[in-house]
């Protein structure tokens, strides 16, 4: 519904003061780019007027031929494909754990005298701080990275799926007290779709935090992974190939917030009519 | 004793130390409308939340006995903004067919054509209308209404009232209709009871004719505390 605003409105005379404008306009599709595009800009003027020394930061487009190089040699695919599958696992499990836990002692007192005070102290405790018990417990290959992918998981998706379900309206829990729902059908009709907005937030963050822990945990003793690739790259100061890791997690990470955000479009589209 | 639909007797609650209703005893006959009216504080929501089994953690003792089918309609429509207008309907129902159930309740209320549309797309008074849709489907023995039009606009209230009275007619359950709006209560009910300090003050039958109305609004605009002089007539 677009209005027409009426003629008089327009102009600003005495007898139609119009106010200063203190809202932000109306914003353009797109507009985000601008950030991103002028820094690849200047990036790319101070490389090619040699502003920038090569050794220091290499210009954008090396990324691309270096990229294309590691991929012909057949380096880059293979470690990204082990990095995605090492987020995959964490991601999983992560969220299994942070779903079920969460869901345990958002809807049963019990669960949470029991877990959420637990999850509330080690939350206080940075994930990576922890990673040298987790070498004492579970060695240095895949078991222990995948532990601490999932942990650092678990938490966000936990934190926000608890607080989505602890929030639930208590007005709706009213409505359905009285049209006399079991506790099956208030689950399924109010609780779970309620929280679902929380637990796709969680899901955000979680996605961040799991590609986070990939790169740290792909530090300590990888033989394969971007994180090795890099690592491996920093020994030998090819800058190109440290450079081509940087865009890898980037667009991997992007992609994977992207289909969360597409998830959230289609599963909370009675939100979008009020965004517009 | 004629078989009554709401029968409250001697009901007692109390709030944090405060007793907010005190003795109260209420009967409703099977099809009659019921206003409530009553200060802020006087007890008319505590006593529909007893009505209606909504008063969890309450300290109080009496009797209330109430219908098999209650439904309850709040000041706010209380829609899930998460299921489209035709799911709120139908939440809860069980029948052979809920769907065609709520697609003729929401016909009732003149809302054919938005079976498929999100709450929030729908104006508050359509909202409301959904509400009212939602507890007639469950074909109620007992309506409990808590102010269901006080956060309407003057018109689309005129319409409500008169949309009410014909699904009352239609379905004929017994009404608690609780407001502050003496007019509203003129309008809609059979009979008013006006409540103060957890109390019965007084109730009026309503007169069909309107000389009598007349009097009977300054009557009970007197037992709310507004004096004949403040009043517009």
């Amino acid at each position: 519904m677009t209005e027409d605003p009426p003629q008089t409105a327009v102009k600003a005379g005495p007898s139609a003061p119009t106010h200063r404008r203190l809202s932000l306009k109306r914003g353009r599709a797109y507009g985000w780019v601008l950030g991103p595009v002028l820094l690849l800009a200047f990036w790319s003027l101070g490389a090619s007027l040699g502003w920038i020394d090569s050794r220091i930061l290499p210009a954008p487009w090396v990324a691309v031929t270096t990229g294309v190089r590691l991929i012909a040699e057949g380096r880059l695919l293979p470690n990204a494909l082990v990095s995605a599958q090492r987020a995959g696992t964490g991601l999983c499990c992560g969220i299994l754990a942070g779903l079920g836990l969460a869901l345990y002692s958002g809807l049963t007192r019990t669960g949470g005298y029991l877990i959420d005070g637990l999850v509330q102290i080690k939350r206080s405790i940075p994930i990576f701080a922890l990673m040298p018990f987790f070498m004492l417990w579970f060695g240095i290959g895949e078991t222990m990275k995948a532990t601490v992918i999932a942990v650092a998981v678990f938490y966000p998706v936990y934190i926000h799926t608890h607080n989505a379900l602890r929030s639930i309206d208590l007005r709706y829990v009213e409505l359905a007290e009285t049209l006399r729902l079991s506790y099956a059908q208030f689950l399924r009709h109010i609780v779970l779709p309620g929280a679902l907005p929380g637990f796709l937030l969680g899901l955000r963050f979680a996605i961040v935090g799991a590609w986070l822990s990939v790169i740290v945990v792909e530090q300590t003793n990888a033989t394969r992974g971007i994180g090795y690739m890099v690592n491996l790259a920093i020994n030998y100061a090819q800058t190109d190939v440290m450079l081509v890791g940087l865009v890898l997690y980037a667009a991997l990470g992007v992609a994977s917030d992207c289909s969360v955000r597409l998830l959230q479009g289609r599963l909370l589209s009675w939100q979008r009519t009020l965004a517009g | 004793m004629t078989q009554a639909a709401v029968q409250v007797l001697n009901l007692v609650r109390s709030y944090e130390g405060k007793r907010v209703l005190d003795g109260l005893s209420l009967d409703i006959r099977p099809g009659e409308f019921v206003a409530l009216l009553g200060r802020s504080g006087s007890g008319k929501s505590t006593l529909l939340r007893a009505l209606a089994g909504l008063d969890h953690d309450v300290t109080g003792s009496g009797e209330v006995h109430v219908p098999e089918k209650v439904s309850v309609v709040f000041q706010d429509s209380r829609l899930l903004p998460w299921k489209h207008v035709l799911d709120n309907v139908v939440l809860g129902l069980s029948a052979p067919d809920p769907k065609a159930l709520g697609r003729k309740a929401l016909a009732e209320v003149g809302l054919t054509g938005r079976e498929t549309a999100w709450p929030n797309e729908l104006s508050g008074g359509e909202q409301q209308r959904v509400a009212l849709a939602r507890s007639l489907v469950h074909d109620p023995e007992l309506l409990l209404a808590d102010e269901p039009f006080g956060a309407l606009d003057a018109l689309t209230r005129i319409r409500m009232h008169d949309l009410l009275r014909r699904l009352c007619d239609l379905h004929k359950p017994a009404v608690l209709l609780v407001t502050h709006d003496v007019d509203e209560a003129i309008e809609l009910a059979d009979r008013i009871v006006i409540l103060e300090q957890g109390r019965l003050l007084t109730e009026k039958t309503v007169p069909l004719a309107k000389g009598e109305r007349t009097q009977l609004r300054l009557d009970l605009l007197g037992h709310l505390g507004i004096g004949a002089e403040q009043v517009a007539l």
